[in-house]
């Protein structure tokens, strides 16, 4: 006869029968670990879900504080996230031919990366001289001044489309993209997008990268131009916050989440001791996290991350606008997690990246090509790539209901372990003295170089497995590619347009501009550095004499590892 | 006597989880390795590569840098400087089987085992002079 059970008698129950089982057959594997490394329970029930707990207080509705449900009431019923592809490559009409392709093809925002050349702070003809003419366009595309920027935007009605520039300071590129927005007469206010790489603790800390002068120099750069944005513009993001910089170069997702957001909150504080207020600036800033492969892990993330972003806001900046305490998230599908081995296999692997970043609500989302592992993504691989997001918001039916996900017992108390380890976290940094700090004195570099080497062990010892890779390997020869190739017409006039400008231009002008940056960099304190970089662009200076100049009074930057 | 190993990043890319990962296994496996950090010049590398003098050099790339290494190749060839080379990260079939022809003694792929990356060194270097010890 069946007795009717109450909650901790059938779990009892269940738990025997696990017992009895394993001792039939154990467990696949000795430990159920996220990527973080948080012990993964072989269930989650209402157990895990303490009965203190009081729902308007840790998830609230969407559009309410602490917004762990999304930041916006509707979520995705009446707006997708922004599907922004990044691309990057050739010369700037290989640029504007590849984003109008994604655009007519559905994408609904720009992402553009400068090239390698450019983050150097070189012009393409002195690159071309000084190194090898090979490096142009083969990483990034060049934009030199804006005349470039110009013709990548050429047909592409930017008062409608946001723009996403992966551009560090002193932000050429951001400066460029306001100039033609001015000479095609669009008020700067109808201008919306974001400076991707002006979170320069993240890029100097992860990758050595984008770091051109030194990182007090960036600082300074960083909070002029949060100054300018917000009393130019009222749709320009000019701070993003950066985790996937530290989870490229290997940190776990908490770790991730931790770095950003004490980044973040250095952020704010050199803000506020510029004399900004914070319900000022605070909603200009927004994140941006690596979507990494497990799903609920990476969904959970994006969650904790809205909430202790509100919470940082609220309880320790007493921000009183409710946009200030909004985290909008962009994603890009974790780039180091495809492999090049069994290449086609990383169309899987994007699809349930991004699958995690829809379901954890992010508003903004790059979705990796799956030959991004070998080369430079082909016109049928990055279309492919897009079309991937419209899977999921056309065909699965996730994005029909807001956070589809919520009240699940697994991603409630995942996104509760994240956020407590991620305070702790939080707390060393704060202790040490906080991130600018720390950031120097190498605590970060060396928390992410131990989770680097724990990820070796684990792949080494099979702890964990990359299919392809470590385990289920195929021949080798399935993964041969070709080089991308420029047109090596389009490299000569690239170098060639650079070369004009600069010659053709109004001299006087030019200089006077670059005078007037060099002046205010080095005694103004009340002048805005970025207000010197747009003078400059506007008058045709390059990128490689803007860099110059700055770099007469701040010196060069060092690569982390030398600093 | 252990193998002392150069390990370098050339030219303007900066992304170097791959390379430390690979100096840190190399140790592991007994090797001297020296890593020079990002943004090094051809110079660079060759007064490193004689003043720590080191029996093998090995090269990461990750955003096009391997287009300076045919004139890396060239510079040590007029300096008679006789160090072999090895080619690590993502490199385009026909780059690498150029790069091949003009001198590179080997190339290593993303996810190639550290046991295989230490058994091609030690080949490398067994064909040149078979006068070094295996690790």
């Amino acid at each position: 006869m069946d007795q009717k059970l109450d909650f901790d008698e059938a779990l009892e129950k269940w738990e025997g029968s696990c017992d009895a089982s394993l001792r039939k057959l154990p467990t696949r594997k000795k430990k159920f670990a996220t990527q973080s490394g948080i012990t993964v329970k072989p269930l989650y029930t209402p157990k895990q879900l303490s009965e203190a707990d009081d729902y308007v207080e840790k998830l609230g509705f969407p559009g309410q504080y602490p917004y762990t449900r999304g930041v916006y009431a509707n979520m995705y019923r009446n707006r997708l996230w922004t599907k922004r592809l990044l691309v990057g490559y050739g010369a700037p009409e290989d640029l504007n031919e590849r984003n109008r392709m994604l655009l007519a093809a559905g994408e609904t925002g720009l992402n553009v990366t400068g090239s390698s050349v450019s983050m150097r702070g070189y012009d393409t003809d002195q690159m071309a001289e000084e190194l090898d003419r090979g490096y142009v366009g083969l990483y990034g595309t060049p934009l030199d001044s804006v005349l470039d920027t110009e013709i990548s935007l050429k047909d592409i009605p930017i008062d409608k489309v946001s723009a996403n520039y992966s551009d560090q300071g002193p932000f050429v590129s951001t400066a460029t993209h306001f100039t033609v927005a001015e000479r095609r007469g669009i008020p700067l206010e109808n201008i919306a997008g974001s400076t991707n790489h002006a979170d320069c603790f993240s890029h100097w800390i992860s990758c050595n990268m984008y770091i051109l002068f030194p990182l007090d120099a960036h600082v300074r750069m960083t909070v002029d131009l949060i100054k300018w944005s917000i009393h130019n513009t009222r749709r320009w993001h000019p701070l993003s916050i950066i985790g996937q910089h530290y989870a490229q170069n290997g940190a776990t997702p908490v770790q991730e989440l931790a770095f950003t957001l004490a980044s973040g909150i250095a952020h704010v504080e050199n803000c506020l001791k510029a004399g900004m207020d914070i319900d000022e600036f605070a909603p200009r800033i927004s994140g941006f996290f690596d979507g990494q492969i497990s799903v609920f892990e990476l969904a959970a993330k994006l969650r904790a991350a809205r909430r202790m972003w509100a919470y940082i806001m609220k309880e320790r900046f007493r921000a009183k606008d409710p946009r200030s305490r909004q985290l909008r998230i962009h994603v890009q599908t974790s780039g180091v997690e495809l492999t090049r081995q069994v290449p086609h296999l990383n169309i899987a692997r994007v699809t349930l990246q991004a699958l995690g970043a829809v379901l954890g609500g992010a508003n903004s989302l790059h979705t990796d090509s799956w030959d991004e592992a070998i080369t430079i993504p082909s016109q049928e691989s990055a279309l492919l790539a897009l079309m991937t997001q419209h899977v999921i918001s056309e065909e699965t039916g996730v994005a029909d209901t807001i956070d589809p996900l919520g009240g699940s017992y697994y991603l409630e108390s995942l996104t509760d372990n994240i956020e407590q380890e991620a305070w702790k976290i939080i707390d060393t940094i704060d202790s040490l003295g906080g991130m600018m700090k720390v950031a120097k004195e190498g605590y970060v570099y060396r928390e992410i170089s131990k989770s680097v080497i724990r990820d070796l062990d684990e792949t080494k010892n099979h702890d964990k497995i990359i299919v392809g890779v470590n385990e289920f390997c195929q021949p080798e020869e399935a993964s041969s590619f070709e080089s991308f190739k420029i047109d090596p017409e389009l490299v000569d006039r690239q170098i060639a347009r650079t070369k004009r400008l600069r010659k053709e231009r109004d001299q006087a002008k030019a200089k006077t501009a670059l005078d007037e940056l060099r002046f205010i960099a080095e005694c103004s304190r009340d002048g805005n550095i970025f207000q010197g970089v747009i003078d400059a662009v506007k008058v045709d200076c390059t990128r490689g004499e803007i860099v110059r100049a700055l770099r007469d009074v701040f010196g060069e930057g060092k690569p982390y590892a030398d600093a | 006597m252990a193998i002392r190993m150069l390990l370098a990043k050339i030219g303007i890319d900066a992304h170097d989880r791959g390379i430390r990962f690979i100096a840190y296994t190399l140790r592991d496996h007994g090797m001297e390795v020296i890593y020079t950090g990002p943004w090094q010049t051809i110079d660079s590398i060759l007064k490193t590569a004689l003043e720590e003098d080191v029996d093998i050099l090995g090269i990461s790339t990750l955003g096009g840098d391997y287009v300076l290494i045919p004139k890396l190749l060239q510079r040590f060839k007029k300096e008679n400087v006789d160090i072999p080379i090895v080619v690590g990260g993502i490199i385009p079939t026909d780059i690498e089987e150029s790069l091949k022809e003009k001198g590179v003694a080997a190339f290593f792929h993303p996810g190639t085992s550290p046991e295989s990356i230490v058994e091609t060194i030690n080949a490398v270097l067994e064909a040149r002079s078979g006068s070094h010890s295996r690790i």
